[in-house]
């Protein structure tokens, strides 16, 4: 049966990238890419950036591109196996490593692990926001967005959703 | 950004005495928002239910599980929510948050993808999508300063250091993370040992 192999193919491809994630799905991108679309040819370069693209579209964690990818190779039983198969095996590992982390809490050890992790991500993340700006902000009207909505979400409580209408908005006239 | 240490903000929640324990529908439904809500990343959208609506963390508990699960392989917010569902309400906690967390954007992409694949315009949906990456990027920004406000807040000096050089090596300099990491994070583990 094909669509069995597809699937176990799906599966194993994906719990093994997800092993190598380390610091989000987005990082796992261009080693899906070439596994999709050059090794197994489930996909063309246009149709892997479309998908890419909708996946961003879509409100939730990045890792739902996966999903998407899944549907598209094998119906709703490859977005199923594809999802769990990038989520399942780093999930258990999470599980065991929070739970390790909460037996020992106020152990030497684990005070000086969290402390020392904290600043560095911290940095990295901050880094990714700039990452993402430069990518984005190639207009001025851009970094405008950026920087409103930096200045705003931070000072006001304001629901973000409503800034990021009015930059769809923006972005759909083509004023971006 | 995060190079100054930004003035106390009046809505910073203070830590409760005894944080509040999610039920489970509490725990599906607070994901299932974040998931939803997520426009460019969940982590923005995360703590402001986690820490400032919901505060079923303080900004230290949220940091400290945050940087734990960026080190973790596989997608941070996921395995952020299977911590701490699990954590508050054991294993099944963990999966109720997570399908929370998973389960209403794989319906959304399905659906998207599916209405794509017939009436498909992408260009304008592209074009929508440059300006909300845009405005992400500013979120991610000012959660990024309010999840610094108590490492800046604290006395030790080593904590800011190390998050302003990792961000300049990256973030401007941008240098490799490999090796930026394996520069930064044993320094800054050698300092928190030092200083726990």
């Amino acid at each position: 049966m094909k669509d069995l192999g597809t699937l176990g193919t799906l599966a194993w491809f994906f719990a093994l990238t997800s092993l190598f994630a380390i610091g989000g799905a987005n990082s796992a991108v261009p080693e899906i890419h070439r596994f999709a679309v050059d090794v197994q040819h489930w996909m063309t370069d246009p149709q892997f950036s479309d998908i890419f693209g909708l996946a961003q579209l879509t409100p939730g964690p990045n890792v739902i591109v996966v999903t998407l990818i899944g549907y598209h190779v094998a119906g709703l039983a490859g977005a199923l196996v594809a999802t769990l198969a990038m989520c399942g095996p780093t999930c258990l590992l999470a599980f065991y490593v929070g739970r390790t982390f909460d037996r020992f809490r106020g152990a030497s050890w684990q005070v000086a692990l969290a402390g020392g992790l904290v600043p560095v991500t911290l940095g990295l993340t901050a880094a990714s926001a700039v990452v993402v700006a430069r990518a984005a902000d190639d207009a001025w009207v851009a970094v405008g967005i950026t920087a409103v909505t930096a200045l705003v979400t931070y000072w006001v409580r304001v629901n973000p959703l409503w800034i990021f209408a009015v930059a769809a908005v923006l972005g759909l006239g083509g004023l971006v | 950004m995060n190079d100054a240490p930004p003035a106390p903000r009046a809505t910073e929640p203070v830590a409760a005495a005894a944080p509040p324990r999610p039920s489970l529908s509490e725990l599906f439904i607070a994901y299932a928002l974040i998931s939803l809500y997520g426009f460019g990343g969940v982590l923005a959208w995360s703590r402001r239910m986690m820490v400032e609506e919901r505060r079923w963390l303080t900004p230290e508990q949220f940091n400290e599980a945050y940087a734990l699960c960026s080190f973790l392989p596989g997608p941070n917010i996921v395995n952020f929510s299977v911590i701490f569902g699990s954590r508050v309400r054991g294993p099944l906690g963990g999966l109720v948050a997570l399908a929370g967390l998973l389960g209403p954007p794989m319906v959304l992409i399905i659906v998207i993808g599916a209405l794509y694949s017939h009436y498909g315009d992408l260009p304008a949906l592209r074009r929508a999508l440059i300006g909300v990456t845009a405005a992400a990027a500013g979120l991610i920004m000012s959660t990024v300063a309010k999840m610094a406000l108590p490492l800046f807040r604290n006395r030790a000096v080593g904590g800011p250091v190390i998050a302003l050089a990792t961000f300049g090596a990256i973030g401007i300099a941008q240098w490799p993370l490999p090796i930026v990491l394996v520069v930064v994070l044993p320094i800054s583990l050698a300092l928190a040992w030092v200083r726990r």
